[in-house]
């Protein structure tokens, strides 16, 4: 007995960490997209900045965008990683328990160090990489060991080929190191306070901001999560992943093309045109690379399509790579100069960036952990599908909301701009503009209500999950045999 | 069959994959950035443009500090809409001296590169304190609390030497003056010849009208200089090519 199961199970994985991770994504995920909606509020209803210097809008959107970008997300990518890493490889991960460990507080504490810095007003003022440098500092000890000890996994393993997955994860760490790096060379004023200055200023600094922004979004939010698309929906699908071939092509196109996309935040600013040129160009070539990547993880499902009916893990698997091809069009669309003219400065762009953070990452992250979280903690099954299916429709009905009210807004305020009366004078003062926003502010902020009452579901389930409790309910049923050929 | 052998290779030693991958990554970088650097049109030659004076410059942080840049752009893009509404789309030169620059990406309220000016000090106190006592519609937190706080500024000459080395040209006496000079900006009884010669065109007055040097006092002393630097009178069509 205890023979055969050494020989199904050669390698003792490192995971008893990875259920803090997993834990600490669920919560930092409820911190960050609460935080958001509290946001959202305020623009709705300016009277919640309560007048207090800690609780204004320009202190607390830092917070939102780093709780839900680096502390959910970062959590998820650590978590799995790592889960992916060591399956794919059978190896331990390189370090053992004790990596994970250090990699897990080391990180907490950057996300504890970088948030309590932003409501006190300590900020370098650059959007993503607020952190001032003593936290830089203390993030490059900790991302500089995460890609040691996943590099010295990759090392250990035991199969001869590292599996695609792990591609995009090693892509998207090393190249997040280098932007972290690149876009922090900082003089500290002095040594004992927080203020430093970045060393690049005007329009060189606007450029080196953008090319480590998109890439933020570009390999944190889209190579990491990528690297979950290769590992978690073949697993959960039970299918291989579509085309081998695409893949490569996927992956080193991907990660050459985005680089390239950051100037399309500054289109008509005063970087020099050469160089917005080169942004738009790579950014609507970026979409092919984009697309071949979604059509790869979608009809990964080829053959098992009726999983959808029968699996919301497979339902939020599939919805985040449709949302990620969504984005994925939209993003170079509005990449093109004369759509950028219009769309620039609006709310337009948070939409955007919510479809993809929103329907992209977070959905993929849902599907990952609900699949991971029974195996993490050895139970049977997750405690109820039904309430995974809830979340689903929920969080659905939530990012529609909220794509759809900023659509309306920020395409209405960026027509407002522009608008001239038949005199040839202006139509709209600035503030007419902002009032116009008030009711899609509201809707905003209701849709961020459901994907946090979706969130909060999820904690539930998990939490009845580790306890090893099953719900009672209907199962979903996969239709029998013979129905499937009669329909043949 | 060859380009799969070769990625093969790739997949099956850790070390080649990582340096090709890194490879892949630099260069698009590379291109966009290094020549920004070297290109010397890529900042205009115009004149006016001046590294900022001491009690700007406290406002400049307090800008940054409270996170002004998220709801508040810096850079009018040349559109006759923008154009008409904010005034001469903005130049590189003009945040040369911003580390890091504060163009923003979103325009919750209007653009800020050339509201020098355009409101009296009183508007602006009254502004900053409640906003929707003077423009109603408004969405901006309120900033009452930074009226009457001391703005602390025993180290600006700390700031001063840090961003000199990192290109800003303050003079040794700037430095040496800085705290005079910051003293004397929000004072209109002081004198302030030196302050003017060092720093042209700095707006002079007991901004909040409250004593001492209040944050808000430096805040404001910061949004009446923005966009006023650069004359545009005097500038010539073929300066302004990148």
């Amino acid at each position: 007995m205890t023979e055969s199961l050494t020989a199904s199970r050669p390698v003792e994985y490192a995971e008893h960490t990875l259920r803090y991770f997993t834990i600490a994504a669920i919560f930092w995920g409820i911190v960050g997209m609460t935080m958001g909606v509290y946001i959202a509020a305020e623009l709705a209803f300016p009277a919640l900045n309560l007048g207090l210097e800690w609780t204004s809008f320009g202190r607390l959107r830092p917070v939102h965008t780093s709780a839900v970008i680096f502390a959910f997300g970062g959590n998820v990518l650590f978590a799995t990683s790592f889960y992916c890493a060591q399956r794919t490889c059978r190896a331990r991960v390189w370090g053992g328990e004790a990596a994970l460990k250090f990699l897990f507080w080391g990180y907490q504490l950057f996300i504890l160090m970088a948030a309590s810095g932003y409501v006190m007003g300590i900020t370098q003022g650059k959007e993503y990489a607020e952190p001032e440098w003593y936290a830089d500092l203390w993030l490059t000890i900790v991302w500089v060991t995460y890609v040691a000890v996943f590099i010295g996994t990759l090392v250990k393993r035991t199969e001869p080929h590292i599996y695609v997955a792990n591609w995009f994860f090693l892509g998207f760490m090393v190249t997040v190191a280098i932007l972290h790096l690149g876009n922090n060379i900082n003089v500290p004023v002095s040594y004992f306070g927080w203020k430093s200055y970045t060393v690049v200023s005007g329009v060189q600094s606007a450029m080196v901001q953008w090319w480590y922004g998109h890439n933020a979004v570009g390999f944190f939010l889209t190579a990491g999560f990528l690297g979950i698309m290769y590992y978690f929906v073949p697993k959960q699908a039970e299918r291989p992943v579509y085309s081998y071939r695409l893949s490569i092509v996927h992956f080193w196109s991907l990660i050459f093309m985005y680089i390239w996309a950051g100037p399309h935040h500054l289109h008509y600013t005063s970087l020099p045109d050469w160089s917005q040129t080169l942004g738009m160009t790579f950014s609507v070539m970026l979409w092919m690379p984009s697309w071949g990547g979604m059509f790869n993880g979608i009809m990964t499902l080829s053959g098992a399509w009726d999983k959808l009916r029968t699996d919301p893990i497979v339902r939020f698997l599939v919805t985040s790579i449709a949302f990620y091809g969504m984005s994925t069009f939209e993003g170079p669309m509005m990449a093109v100069k004369p759509v950028n003219a219009l769309s620039h400065y609006t709310d337009w762009t948070v939409g955007h960036v919510h479809s993809g953070a929103l329907g992209w990452v977070a959905f993929v992250s849902f599907g990952a952990l609900y699949h991971m979280v029974p195996k993490l903690w050895f139970r049977k099954q997750l405690y109820s599908l039904r309430l995974v299916s809830l979340h689903f429709w929920v969080a659905t009905l939530g990012v529609t909301l909220y794509i759809c009210a900023m659509w309306v807004s920020g395409i209405m305020q960026g027509l407002m701009w522009r608008d001239y009366d038949s005199l040839g004078f202006l139509q709209y003062s600035f503030v007419e503009t902002v009032a116009a926003m008030h009711p899609f502010y509201v809707i905003r902020m209701c849709g961020g209500m459901l994907f946090v009452a979706g969130i909060l579901i999820m904690a539930y389930n998990v939490y009845r999950t580790i306890k090893g409790d099953i719900r009672i309910e209907k199962p979903y049923v996969t239709a029998p045999a013979g129905a499937i050929a009669a329909i043949g | 069959m060859a380009r799969e052998t070769f990625h093969h290779k790739i997949e099956k030693n850790v070390l080649l994959m990582l340096v090709l991958a890194l490879i892949t990554v630099s260069i698009g970088g590379m291109v966009q950035i290094l020549p920004l650097f070297t290109i010397e049109s890529t900042v205009e030659k115009v004149d006016g443009m001046r590294p900022y004076s001491p009690l700007e410059l406290a406002g400049w942080n307090i800008y940054v500090r409270e996170g002004c840049y998220l709801c508040h752009s810096q850079q009018i893009r040349p559109f006759r809409d923008e154009v008409e509404r904010y005034g001469h789309y903005s130049l590189a030169a003009e945040s040369m001296y911003d580390h890091p620059f504060q163009w923003g990406s979103k325009r919750t309220g209007p653009d800020l590169a050339r509201v020098g000016g355009k409101y009296s000090n009183e508007w602006h106190t009254a502004h900053l304190v409640n906003p929707r006592a003077v423009v109603p519609e408004s969405v901006m937190p309120t900033y009452g609390w930074m009226k009457n706080r001391p703005l602390k500024f025993d180290d600006v000459q700390d700031h001063f030497k840090t961003l000199r080395l990192v290109g800003t040209p303050y003079t040794p006496e700037m430095i040496a003056n800085a705290k005079a000079d910051l003293l004397a900006q929000k004072n209109p009884e002081a004198d302030t010849s030196g302050l003017l010669k060092r720093y042209p065109k700095a707006v002079v007055a007991n901004f909040t009208g409250e004593a001492g040097v209040t944050e808000m006092d430096a805040l404001i002393a910061y949004l009446q200089m923005l966009g006023t630097l650069v004359n545009f009178t005097d500038v010539k069509p073929e300066q302004l090519r990148q």
